[in-house]
């Protein structure tokens, strides 16, 4: 009999976990799922409201794909964990025995303990059930008047264009004074805030929720700010204040949980043959400057890469590399490489440009004693990731990335770039004068 | 806004309906004379179809094509039975009858239409154009801020293959049939552009060229509708301004002054195998009958094909070509933009693609093997079998029906690059360049992926882009037209169409960057 391995959680963590698996070895894989039948990108559920892209768009492999690979799909909720038998016990009553487990669940919204958090009309924005409960909801600006967004992360935001892109009137509550400004630094934050405000979506910075109103029906009829104590009337409120592990259904096992599953760097758990992953994973101790719990699409995948390797036989420790992430602020494409804190720590500084117009601007974090480079973010232009990753493991200074920029530059054809202008600022700034280097392919393709 | 955008779309619908009636409307009137010009001009010795069409058509009133063409036709079919039935060869009428009826039709159309030309062209061109340019216009303010603008193409049913895809579509495959096969039912359409016909090249239009003036302006008003969607994405700019440039200049307004100069009607950027008539028989005695500039154009062709072509697909890709120059290409990427996520993405049409697409290509460089050896040894045959029959079929379900009739006529359906990703079979020689010796590719960017399938969804070359992008893989794929769509509306910066060296163009890696060095090496080392 091979082994076999069931892993709980259709998404990007542990379908790549058991593709790796697929590849290496001919192991009994079973995946498990209570969402969808077939693994689909959680990150592209706005773009099925927004009208880009139907559900099955969304779905990186034909559904042949599973059985030519001989990935089993069982679809069912998991309610407990026996792990002294070593097996799974399902909400319908039946079960399913494993020899090793991975965890790999993902995560669920936030709800604080609001008032009236429960009402019909109020719904998160993870799984693709809340999905066919917003389209319920919001269907159009008939059906519903105005919506409500309780939380300023990129769901938030995501959900805010979404609904904008119905024309339904959105009233954005944010608790920080300037938006996700615990990441952001001050300019860029503000830029971002701008750009909602222009979009016409109604933010409200410093702001808190207290309670969510009911009609007679058990409908949401409006919400109350913690502040002011004003009302807003409102037919949906979206709770978008952040996501944590979605591991309720572990805590009454053996397996050792904190926010999440805790893990060590080989991803295992305190039980022997018991591994979790991705979004409810949640290192013992964090991996360099990175949070313990990742909630990221890339992390999921690069965990999902590595445990396969240990799964197969050869132990692999989880290593990420340099940091990056990227999002989108309706318009506005964010990249993000190596760390760029919302307030420089100790001995760090920042270096920001802005375009006088239009919304285009960087900012480049550094060591003030070394000059060194320490992480970039970037909105409005594209760069090359292989480029900032290896200056962050060639460790160049300032002086050295501001010069070569343009390699690093990843736009479209025929897009107007900007090295030269925040060279000249930066010589500006820093009394230098560097000249701007010209694209090299040989650099762009030389290894670090 | 709205209301200008509504009221557009009935202008337009207005245009287009009497565009679509003028078929069946209109009187026709043969006069004697006139009749006696086309005799000579077509050197017709049936005095069957003589006698026939004097004492049934000469003189009397038709009202509409309807009733005259059957006419037309029984006259040939009639004449041609006599004098096959008495062998008297020399008297059979060679021309079509949808050509004959055409030809009468154009001679013979006298009512509103025909002396109201400028009128007509007004209330059907004018008309479509104003309403469409209405509807367009306002979205410069409608669509907001720049950046993507997909919102709602799947709740639409225009875009959705909903009840109003299906209309567009009727209406393009009838146009496409009447074209190709009834030409004679164009004649109404032929006289309203005949004025613009006269002044470029001195000649009534035909229905070709009713075609050809239709497809820049429906070039150029879709255009204008993609500087708008597009106008944060300077590429799409720079590639439908050259689309549009190549199609007006080259492939309308310079063969058209050619005629008008004695030289022969030619399209220098049409490159064989698409335009594959090019060494037929009539083509190449027409250019060496021409002198000079007809030597020039067969060495300019054959040049274009087998140097220009490749040598600049090595340096930029098929994309040069297909999403810069071509018209078919041209008219895809305006005309069908709306409709490029229909393309089919499942590894089942990769498969058909490649045979298809291959099968063409065999079929075309088959038949002009079979063409030039009939050229050269002036023999009408190949290995028993008749090379004008081959070219026939060729024409008729490549050059018509497929190019055409599918090609553009499913936009609606299967999306904007039919022709260009299932049957043509350039793009299939270009696509063998691109693939194993050019400098273009598709650069994915490290591990940014989020495998939303944006990419894929409006690739209209049904390439499944993400399936490479998530694997941090670049995309060097022969179908790919780099049309640049995948790249632009990818939300987090994956994707760059770039020509650089050839080293490390295609990169299998499974495990993306941003891992653990060792992990990257061991896993892509097998
Ligand atoms: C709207 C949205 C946009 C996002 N955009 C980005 C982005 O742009 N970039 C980025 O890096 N990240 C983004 N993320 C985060 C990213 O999607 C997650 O980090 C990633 O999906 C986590 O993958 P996972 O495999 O760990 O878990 P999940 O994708 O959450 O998969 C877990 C699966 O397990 C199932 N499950 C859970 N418990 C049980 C049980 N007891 N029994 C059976 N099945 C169970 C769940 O139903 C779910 O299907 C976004 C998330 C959302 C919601
Ligand atoms: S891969 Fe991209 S550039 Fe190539 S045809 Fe598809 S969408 Fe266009
Ligand atoms: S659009 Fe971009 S992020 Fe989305 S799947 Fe394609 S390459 Fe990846």
């Amino acid at each position: 009999m091979q082994e076999h391995i069931v892993i709980i959680g259709n998404g990007i963590s542990g379908v790549t976990t058991a593709r790796h698996i697929r590849k290496l070895s001919d192991k009994k894989i079973t995946i498990v799922s209570a969402e969808t039948e077939y693994f689909f990108s959680r990150t592209a559920l706005m773009y099925i409201y927004m009208g880009h892209m139907k559900f099955e768009h969304t779905q990186p492999y034909e559904n042949w794909f599973w059985d030519k690979n001989r990935i089993d799909l069982k679809k069912g909720y998991v309610k407990s964990i026996d792990t002294n038998s070593k097996t799974l016990h399902f909400v319908k009553g039946d079960s399913l025995k494993y020899d090793k487990l991975i965890i790999a669940t993902g995560s669920k919204p936030n709800k604080f303990g609001w008032p009236g958090q429960d009402l019909e009309g109020v719904m998160g924005m993870y799984h693709k059930q809340d999905l066919d409960n917003l389209e319920k909801h919001t269907p159009n600006n008939k059906v519903c008047k105005r919506a409500v967004i309780v939380g300023g992360g990129l769901i938030g935001i995501e959900l805010a264009e979404m609904l904008n892109s119905r024309n339904i009137p959105v009233t954005f509550l944010v608790r920080e004074d300037s938006f996700w400004n615990g990441v952001l630094p001050e300019g860029e934050s503000q830029m971002i805030n701008k750009h909602i405000k222009n979009h016409h979506i109604d933010l409200r910075l410093s702001t808190n929720l207290k309670e969510i109103k009911s009609d007679d029906n058990g409908n949401v009829k409006s919400i109350i700010i913690e502040e002011t104590g004003e009302e807003i009337p409102c037919n949906v409120v979206g709770l978008t204040a952040g996501v944590s592990p979605n591991i309720d259904f572990i805590k009454d096992s053996e397996i050792e949980i904190g926010r999440g599953v805790k893990v060590n760097r080989y991803l295992e758990t305190n039980i022997p043959d018991v591994y979790a992953i991705g979004d409810c994973a949640e290192q013992h101790e964090p991996i360099g400057n990175r949070r313990p719990i990742e909630a990221v699409w890339y992390t999921g995948r690069m965990m999902g890469e590595t445990l396969a390797q240990t799964i197969c036989g050869n132990k692999t420790q989880y290593k990420p590399g340099h940091w990056f992430n990227s999002a989108k602020f309706l318009d506005i494409e964010y990249q993000t490489y190596g760390w760029v804190f919302a307030k420089p720590r100790e001995n760090e500084a920042h270096f920001h440009w802005k375009h006088h117009k239009e919304n285009i601007c960087i900012t480049v974090s550094y060591r003030k004693d070394t000059n060194m480079f320490l992480g970039i973010n970037t909105f409005g232009i594209r760069m090359r990731h292989e480029i900032f990753d290896k200056w962050l493991t060639e460790n160049r200074d300032m002086n050295y990335v501001m010069s070569y920029l343009k390699d690093a530059n990843f736009d479209p054809e025929f897009y107007k770039a900007y090295e030269n202008e925040i060279l000249t600022q930066y010589n500006n700034t820093f009394n230098t004068n560097l000249a701007p280097r010209k694209k090299s392919w040989k650099r762009i393709f030389s290894k670090a | 806004m709205n209301a200008i955008k509504h009221i557009g779309l009935v202008i337009f619908l207005i245009g287009l309906a009497i565009f679509s009636a003028l078929p069946v409307l209109g009187t026709f009137h043969l006069n004697e004379a006139s009749f006696n010009n086309i005799i000579k001009e077509k050197n017709i010795k049936s005095d069957v179809f003589i006698n026939d069409i004097k004492s049934n058509i000469v003189g009397q009133d038709f009202k509409g094509m309807q009733a005259i063409s059957p006419k037309i036709s029984k006259a040939l079919d009639n004449a041609n039975e006599t004098h096959i039935k008495n062998k008297e060869w020399n008297k059979k009428i060679y021309t079509k009858s949808s050509d004959m009826a055409a030809l009468i039709g154009k001679k013979s159309a006298n009512g509103f239409i025909a002396t109201n030309k400028g009128l007509m062209w007004l209330l059907t061109f004018g008309l479509g154009i104003i309403g469409a340019l209405m509807f367009i216009l306002p979205n410069v303010i409608l669509l907001g801020k720049k950046g993507i603008k997909n919102d709602g193409i799947y709740h639409e049913s225009s875009t959705n293959r909903g009840w109003i895809g299906w209309m567009v579509f009727i209406f393009l495959v009838s146009f496409y049939l009447v074209l190709y096969f009834a030409s004679e039912y164009a004649t109404n359409w032929t006289l309203l552009v005949d004025p613009i016909s006269e002044a470029l090249s001195g000649n009534p239009a035909g229905h070709w060229f009713v075609y050809g003036f239709m497809y820049c302006v429906v070039m150029t008003v879709m255009a204008v509708r993609m500087y708008i969607k597009y106008r944060h994405n300077i590429y799409q700019v720079f590639r439908t301004t050259s689309v549009l440039f190549f199609q007006i200049v080259f492939a309308f307004i310079i063969p058209e002054i050619m005629v008008r100069l004695q030289m022969p009607y030619y399209d220098f950027k049409n490159a064989f195998p698409l335009d594959y008539d090019f060494f037929f028989q009539w083509n190449l005695k027409d250019l060496i009958n021409n002198g000079g500039i007809g030597i020039f154009i067969m060495v300019w062709g054959i040049v274009l094909t087998l140097v220009i072509v490749p040598i600049m697909v090595y340096f930029f890709g098929k994309r040069w070509y297909c999403s810069w120059v071509c018209g078919c290409g041209g008219l895809a990427e305006t005309l069908g933009d709306p409709y490029r996520q229909h393309s089919d993405k499942s590894l089942f049409a990769w498969k058909v693609e490649r045979y298809l697409i291959h099968t063409v290509l065999l079929f075309v460089l088959t038949m002009t093997a079979m063409t030039l050896y009939s050229f050269f040894s002036e023999t009408g045959t190949v290995l028993g079998i008749k090379t004008s029959t081959v070219q026939n079929i060729y024409s008729l379900v490549i050059g018509s029906i497929f190019a055409g009739v599918i090609g553009t006529g499913f936009y609606p359906i299967f999306g904007n690059r039919v022709w260009c990703r299932f049957g043509c079979p350039l793009a299939a020689y270009l696509g063998f360049v691109q693939r194993f010796k050019s400098r273009f590719r598709i650069t994915t960017n490290g591990g940014q992926c989020i495998s939303c399938g944006n990419c894929s969804t409006y690739c209209e070359q049904g390439i499944d882009v993400r399936a490479y992008a998530q694997k941090g893989e670049n995309i060097v794929r022969s179908s790919c037209v780099g049309c640049g769509v995948c790249s632009a509306v990818c939300p987090r910066g994956v994707l760059k169409l770039e020509n650089g060296p050839e080293i490390g163009r295609i990169n299998p890696t499974e495990i993306l960057l941003g891992n653990d060095v060792d992990l990257m090496d061991l896993v892509n080392k097998n």
